[in-house]
Order: structure tokens, then C-alpha cells, then sequence
């Protein structure tokens, strides 16, 4: 079995992306089932991060305070599962809440280092 | 202290665009570095280096081949780190080797899961 | 003479530990079997003497003599003595502490906490932990360890022989962790008193009153780090509420043929509603503070079980969820599967029960097996019989033959 990192993003200015207090608590619960799913099959390696909204970027040697001007969908968390290949991973993130809000999960295998 | 995670991202691959010496040289920085702030008890979790094998998933069940590419960099690393504040997060983010290579740092603060449990 | 022959194993257990822990200091972990002995003595003479001249008016205070002068002789008359005095003279400047053995309430309190840690210490394994803690900590006596564990004297002496080897071994000192150390020691600790507790609460021993005092100590015990400041903790809160809400259905578990009555059959109005509260009152506690332990989603489950309203399914299943992405087991993973089905259905749940992965244990077939009735009566069967051909258990096998035969039935 080796890691994935996932890497989950929302839209920010999609409206779509608004849930009414109900909705948001409906979407807090699946995202549990779901990262409650992965961890029951043994298969959470890290539970990982939810970013919040302290946000830098560092640039050469610019910092700036805030997101970049040309990223439009922020980065809002990362877990490390443990699958065997590539494809069950995906098979994994396609189970992810944040699909059904118009986020994205970008699924990367890692480099084991030596 | 609090936790603050730090993103790596260059466009493309150091690999093809630095000498085998240049790439050791920042292999060597890179280890330099995270050794410095981890001497200074402050290196919450290693994390990870991303290899350029991956997928993209979006809504409606589209999938693309590869890292997310909606901007010309990709996402190369992950590291955690401890600090106080931000500013303080910046400061020890300042010395990453990547931003000599034309990369970029994110440094993000994280939620902590709250301790309503018993709900 | 019946007064006596009551009150001597009521003290023994009572007494034995608080005598022993403040011995050991004095002699030092590396002679904790002469604290063992003396104490032992003392409570042989005093077996001897009071059923010749009647019982003491004050028998602890009769033990607590004979077991400190025996001591004092001992440490004068060794070269033990002569070791320490060197040491401590080099250190405290204070020759008259060494002989003198504090019995006050503090110390003895002191004492017992300080053996704790000393002996569940993560250098001492966890089986060793157990037995030093039943018999010093606890003041089990071996027949009573032998029954708990369903063995005999002989393997109980020979485990403790091997525990005391590792602690001399470890060179463990007799003391409460410095502060930066505590966290992660009273994790050590917790281990062992759950483990204890879980001795008492699912021992297949008989002796009913056994298993009872076994998780009455492993309370006790908790109790000990709750009353001081320094050990008192979120995760020692939600160990406590854990077993004050387990223990509330103690009286229910077993019928009168001495079999486990399972949950959904047990008569809730023999509940100890008090043993409830407590828990309530440890859980609200547990909660103060900026940390989350296993034990806090376990007491949390544990509460929503004192319950029996159907809406106790969902927060049981998000606390699954939370307690799994912490520390997995096959046990959470099971019960979080069939919260699943409690809250979403069978096929839900059989769809994920099938990714677990877990088809040696035969808890997975048991779980399938249940979620199949119905459902598929055929694939249920297949695997109830898998489950009975993994457990070695007779009482699970009972228990399993009666689920199957409940589909033959339908």
C-alpha cells in the first residue's frame, strides 16, 4: 500500500457554494460518513488539514497577504489515504462531499523518500 | 502554537531545468532548511513531496489526467510546521530553497476540529 | 470468629496496596517483594493473634504498627539501611527520614499514585503492567488474579516473578512524571485501568463479585489521578465517564443461568441511574480543556447507549467516524458499520462492511451475517457458519447458532 495525498478546493465565488445553515450541517455530516468510511477500511494515513483563512503566498521575495490573484479555487484541505495503485485512490476521492459543491479533489501519489 | 501548513509549488519539474549540481545543491538547502526549523522544535510534520502521477476530480464526474492545472504551477510539496502567528509562519517559510528557483510558498493557517463531540 | 474470618480479606484488600506502596519507596522497586512479605506477615500475625485475643479496637492501626516496626527492623538490620543512609546522606543531609515510615493519609494517597506511574511505565510490558498493578496497586490476592485470569496459582506467581524482574530491570523510579513528561505517561496509565476494567467487565469468569470489584478498582484507581491537580485531566475525565456509564449496566449483563444478556434484550429499569449521572457529570468535565482522547468519543458512544431513542444512531455514527479517524480498530470499524445501518439501511451498510477487509475476524461475519437477514437469507447463513468455524468461544457459537436459527424460522 503506498499514500495519496488529496488535495480538496472550493469554489469561492460560485454561488452554488452557499449552503444555508441545513445544508452546510447535511454537508458537514457526509464528509464525515465519507473520511469515517476511508478510516474504518484502515486506510487514513493522515487525517490531515482543514486551511483556514490565514493565508500568505511567497514569491521570489515577495509576501503577500491573501490569495493569489490567479488561483480562484483556494486550497480548503489535504488528507493522506493508503491504497494499493493510482486508480483506487480514485476510487476513494470519487466519494468526496466536496464533488457535489463544485469543489475538486486532486488526487497526487507521493515521492517515497530515500 | 498553532499548526500552519506550507505548500509547495513550482511550474515544472526543477529536474528538467537545473544541472544534477544545481539539483543537489537544493536537495542540500531544502534538508539545511527544514533542519533549521526543526532544531527549533517547531517542524510539526515532514509531509510530503507529490510525484507529477495523478489525478483531477471535478464535479459531474470529470476526471482529468495529471495534478490540478488550472494555473501554470502544480503543487509539488506539503510540509507542517508550528508557530505563533502567521507572520511568524512567513518567517520560517522565507527560507524555503524553492522561492530561489522561481517557486512559490502558500502558508496556510488550519481550522482545528472542533470538541463538539458529544453531539 | 465469623467476624474476624470477614474482616481480615475486607482489609487485606483495603490496606494491602496503601501498606505496600509506602514500603517500596522506603526500600526502593528493587526490593518490592520485601514490602510484599512484610505487609503479607503482618496480616498472617495479625490472622494468628485476633482469633487468640479477639479483634483489635482499632485494626488498621494494629496492622499499620506491626507492618512498620517490622519494617524499621528490616531496615536496620541489612545492609539495606546502610546502602540508603550512605546515599541519602550524601544527598538530604537527613539520616532520621530514612527510618522513619510516613502512614499519614497524604503519604499513603502520595504513595500510591507514585507506584502507579512507576508501574505502568511504558518500559514494563502490558501483561506485566496488569499483574503488578492487580496485586500492589489493587491488593488482589493470587487465588483472585487466578480466577479473573481463568488460570491457576502457579502461572499467576510465575507472571508476577517476571513483572517484578522488569521492573527491577527498568530501574523505574517511584515518582509523579515531571510536568512535560505527564501527558504522555498518564497515556500509559489510562491503558493499563481500561484494560483492567475490561478484565472485570468481559471476563467469561463466573465469580459475578469478582468482575465487579475488578472494575470497582479499575474506578478507583481513575479516581486516584482525578483527585490530584496535576493528573487530572480531559482524557482521565472521559475514562472515568467511559466506565461510570459501562458500569451502569452491570447488574443487567447477565441473567440468572449466569449468560451475557445482549443490549437490545437487557431490562433497562435495572440501569444504575446514579452510575449514569456520575458519567454525565465526567463527561461535562472531560470536555473542559483543548484536547480530544479516544476516551472521549468512546464515553460519548458510551452515554448515547444509556439511552434508548432511536436518534442515538446518528451521533453515535459521527462519533465512530471521529474515533476511528484518530485510532482505527476492527472493533470501531464494525460497530461504526452497523451505526451505518442503523441510520441509512442495510444495503448501505452491507456495501461498506464489504470494503472492511476484516474476513478473518469473526466478528465480520457476524455483523454480515445480521445485516444479510432478510436481505439474503442464503449469503446471512454462509456467513453466521463462517463466523462459528473462526470463534473458539462456545458462548459466541451459542450466540450465533440462536441468530441462525431465527432465520430457519422466518
Amino acid at each position: 500500500m503506498k499514500d495519496f495525498v488529496l488535495i480538496f478546493r472550493g469554489v469561492n465565488d460560485d454561488p452554488s457554494n452557499h449552503l444555508s445553515p441545513q445544508q452546510r450541517q447535511e454537508f458537514m455530516t457526509d464528509w464525515q460518513n465519507w473520511m469515517g468510511g476511508i478510516a474504518a477500511q484502515d486506510k487514513l494515513a493522515n487525517r490531515g488539514h482543514r486551511l483556514g483563512d490565514e493565508i500568505s503566498i511567497l514569491k521570489g521575495n515577495v509576501v503577500t497577504d491573501g490569495p493569489y490573484a490567479e488561483i480562484k479555487e483556494m486550497l480548503s484541505g489535504l488528507i493522506v489515504v493508503k491504497a494499493d495503485n493510482l486508480a483506487e485512490a480514485k476510487e476513494m476521492a470519487k466519494g468526496c462531499p466536496i464533488l457535489r459543491v463544485n469543489g475538486s479533489v486532486e488526487v497526487r501519489s507521493v515521492v517515497v523518500m530515500n | 502554537m498553532k499548526d500552519f501548513v506550507l505548500l509547495f509549488r513550482n511550474a515544472g519539474e526543477p529536474m528538467n531545468t537545473l544541472s544534477p549540481q544545481q539539483m543537489q545543491n537544493l536537495m542540500t538547502d531544502w534538508q539545511n532548511w527544514m533542519g533549521g526549523i526543526a532544531a527549533q522544535g517547531k517542524l510539526s510534520n515532514m509531509g510530503y513531496r507529490l510525484s507529477t502521477e495523478g489525478n483531477t476530480l471535478k464535479a459531474n464526474s470529470v476526471t482529468t489526467d495529471g495534478p490540478f492545472a488550472e494555473i501554470k504551477e502544480i503543487l509539488t510539496g506539503v510540509t507542517i510546521i508550528k508557530a505563533e502567528t502567521l507572520e511568524e509562519a512567513n518567517e520560517l517559510a522565507k527560507g524555503c530553497p524553492i522561492l530561489n528557483i522561481g517557486g512559490s510558498v502558500e502558508v496556510r493557517g488550519v481550522i482545528v476540529m472542533n470538541m463538539d463531540y458529544n453531539k | 470468629m465469623q467476624k474476624e474470618k470477614e474482616l481480615i480479606p475486607q482489609l487485606y484488600r483495603a490496606e494491602f496496596r496503601k501498606l505496600v506502596s509506602v514500603l517500596s519507596r522506603s526500600f526502593g522497586l528493587e526490593h518490592i517483594e520485601l514490602a510484599e512479605d512484610i505487609v503479607s506477615e503482618a496480616f498472617l500475625t495479625a490472622a494468628e493473634t485476633w482469633g487468640i485475643k479477639g479483634v483489635p479496637s482499632n485494626p488498621v492501626a494494629w496492622l499499620y504498627t506491626v507492618a512498620k516496626n517490622s519494617a524499621k527492623d528490616y531496615l536496620k538490620r541489612s545492609n539495606l539501611f546502610e546502602g540508603k543512609i550512605t546515599t541519602h546522606l550524601q544527598q538530604d543531609h537527613n539520616p532520621a527520614y530514612e527510618t522513619e515510615i510516613d502512614l499519614s493519609t497524604k503519604n499513603i494517597r502520595d504513595s500510591q499514585l507514585q507506584m502507579m506511574f512507576a508501574i505502568c511505565h511504558p518500559a514494563i510490558p502490558p501483561e506485566a503492567q496488569i499483574g503488578l498493578s492487580l496485586r500492589i496497586l489493587c491488593g488482589f490476592s493470587i487465588d483472585e488474579i487466578a480466577d479473573a485470569f481463568l488460570t491457576n496459582k502457579e502461572n499467576i506467581n510465575k507472571r508476577l516473578f517476571r513483572a517484578r524482574q522488569k521492573l527491577k530491570e527498568a530501574r523505574v523510579a517511584i515518582e509523579v512524571p515531571p510536568v512535560s513528561e505527564i501527558d504522555k505517561r498518564i497515556e500509559t496509565v489510562l491503558t493499563t485501568v481500561y484494560l483492567l476494567f475490561n478484565e472485570g467487565y468481559y471476563s467469561q469468569s463466573h465469580n459475578t463479585i469478582l468482575r465487579k470489584d475488578l472494575c470497582l478498582e479499575a474506578m478507583r484507581l481513575n479516581y486516584l489521578l482525578l483527585e490530584n491537580q496535576l493528573t487530572d485531566k480531559p482524557a482521565v475525565n472521559a475514562l472515568m465517564a467511559l466506565m461510570c456509564f459501562h458500569s451502569s449496566r452491570f447488574d443487567s449483563r447477565m441473567d440468572e443461568h449466569g449468560e451475557v444478556v445482549l443490549y437490545d434484550d437487557q431490562d433497562s429499569s435495572l440501569w444504575n441511574q446514579e452510575l449514569i449521572a456520575k458519567g454525565n457529570y465526567y463527561l461535562n468535565n472531560a470536555a473542559k480543556g483543548d484536547t480530544v482522547s479516544t476516551y472521549h468519543f468512546e464515553a460519548g458512544i458510551a452515554y448515547w447507549h444509556t439511552t434508548r431513542s432511536p436518534e442515538k444512531w446518528a451521533h453515535i455514527l459521527q462519533l465512530y467516524n471521529r474515533l476511528l479517524q484518530l485510532r482505527y480498530s476492527p472493533i470501531a470499524a464494525l460497530n461504526r458499520t452497523y451505526a451505518l445501518y442503523k441510520v441509512y439501511g442495510k444495503v448501505t451498510a452491507i456495501t461498506e462492511a464489504e470494503k472492511l477487509n476484516l474476513t478473518k475476524n469473526h466478528l465480520y461475519h457476524c455483523l454480515l451475517g445480521n445485516l444479510y437477514t432478510d436481505e439474503d437469507n442464503q449469503k446471512a447463513l454462509e456467513h453466521f457458519r463462517t463466523a462459528i468455524s473462526l470463534t473458539k468461544s462456545s458462548v459466541d457459537k451459542k450466540a450465533i447458532r440462536k441468530q441462525m436459527e431465527k432465520i430457519s424460522l422466518s
